[in-house]
């Protein structure tokens, strides 16, 4: 009996000094990374042609998903508000619910699992290849020529990404409230611009999107790069690169609303 | 694909990208309605500003002229100092009378600018000498009740009055 005590106490010590030495690994791993991607910058074609892969190919599921996102919040917003005779209001309650939370985190969740598992998949068949060892062997930093400029690419397309997300879905919204459903187009606007600070919602949401961008790309290069070189591995790594990810982003999105957003004058 | 595609692709993904941000920072937010360069600032201390917030709207006529940017209270008088910026566009003459206002029943507070006669017109720095306070609901109702009951209790006295 006591044996088994003493074993069950020896598998949470395992388990627990197992995270966090993956985690001093990553956050080593991230330092690196950023250290060493003063070559990405100086060949900027490496990032160009990554933004292609994490940028442009994302655009499709942002656009579709801002606008049907922006609709859906169009026709709850109106259901709710009319009761109250406040339908004008809709404007309001679409761009801040948008350019403060639904923008940054569904932009990024979309993001993690259409940018972030691709990322994760080609990193880690390119180790399971044996190619980031061959690039090794010709003296070619794997981290520098691989990982850095998907890194950048991730960290500069997430923003524009929950940009375009969230104006798309205004638009949305513009579509359901003023041209389907007939409250006033004046009003919509008029309200929306009264009640959006630029500094106070705007600028706070891009620092999310930032935040979110960093902590996307880095789980996922990351989580590449430390696969077991074999195809179960690969898949076990991309499926934790989007667990992850959903996880960092909501819980991250948790801390900094409660810094930004609290006691608001 | 080939590698100038690519490039060009991704010129229009950042392009797009950066003019949403443009879009979102004009369109929907606050930053096109701003033309902080060419105003000029007045004050006026009220009683009682009621839910007054700073950045709330200040109308002349309906029309927004400017902004409230400060709100300190004052230790001496014991009243509200009420900083507004207005739009140098819109001159208002000395006499004119400022109120706290309630846009619709459950709106938000703004200050509406009422002009007098006066010849000469605010200029940067000026106190606004008229103004009038904000209408706090319960002080209303606790007036409404005092005045009903006084009301009765005067015709309940005529009535004891002409039994006699």
């Amino acid at each position: 009996m006591p044996r088994r005590i003493v074993i069950g106490i020896r598998g949470v010590g395992h388990r627990v000094i197992d995270s966090v030495w993956r985690l001093g690994y990553a956050s080593r791993f991230f330092l690196l990374t950023l250290l060493k991607s003063g070559t990405s910058f100086r060949r900027f074609g490496l990032i160009i042609r990554e933004l292609y892969f994490t940028g442009v190919l994302s655009l499709v599921i942002i656009v579709v998903s801002g606008l049907f996102v922006g609709m859906v919040l169009g026709l709850q917003g109106y259901e709710t508000l009319q009761r109250f005779g406040a339908e004008s209001a809709v404007g309001t309650m679409v761009a801040l619910s948008l350019v403060r939370e639904l923008g940054p985190v569904v932009a990024a969740l979309l993001f993690a699992s259409r940018a972030g598992s691709a990322i994760t998949a080609e990193i880690g068949l390119m180790k399971a290849t044996d190619q980031l060892a061959a690039m090794e062997m010709m003296a070619v930093d794997p981290i520098a020529r691989v990982v850095a400029p998907r890194f950048w690419a991730g960290v500069i397309s997430m923003p524009l990404l929950a940009a375009m997300f969230s104006i798309i879905g205004v638009f949305g919204g513009y579509m359901v409230a003023v041209v389907l459903i007939g409250v006033d187009e004046g009003s919509f606007w008029s309200q929306m611009q009264d009640a959006v600070d630029f500094r106070y919602d705007i600028v706070n949401g891009i620092i999310k999107t930032c935040v979110f961008g960093v902590a996307v790309t880095a789980i996922a290069v990351f989580e590449g790069y430390d696969a077991a070189p074999t195809a179960e591995g690969v898949s076990g790594a991309t499926t934790r690169t989007v667990v992850t990810s959903a996880l960092a982003i909501l819980g991250l999105d948790f801390v900094l609303t409660s810094v930004m957003f609290r006691g608001m004058s | 694909m080939q590698r100038t595609t690519m490039d060009l692709w991704v010129g229009v993904f950042v392009m797009a990208g950066i003019g949403a941000l443009l879009l979102l920072a004009l369109k929907v937010g606050n930053l096109g309605t701003y033309s902080s360069a060419a105003s000029y600032t007045l004050t006026g201390s009220f009683e009682n500003i009621g839910g007054l917030k700073v950045k709330a709207p200040v109308k002349g006529a309906g029309v927004v002229v400017g902004r409230v940017t400060d709100i300190q209270f004052n230790t001496k008088t014991y009243d509200a100092v009420v900083t507004l910026s207005i739009d140098n566009r819109y001159q208002f003459p000395k006499d004119t009378f400022a109120s706290i206002l309630t846009s619709g029943l459950l709106g938000e507070q703004y200050i509406g600018l009422a002009a007098g006669g006066d010849e000469t017109a605010l200029k940067n720095g000026d106190k606004i000498m008229k103004t009038n306070s904000a209408m706090v609901l319960e002080e209303m109702i606790g007036r409404f009740l005092f005045d009903k009951a006084s009301e009765n209790k005067k015709t309940d006295d005529d009535k004891s009055g002409n039994g006699d």
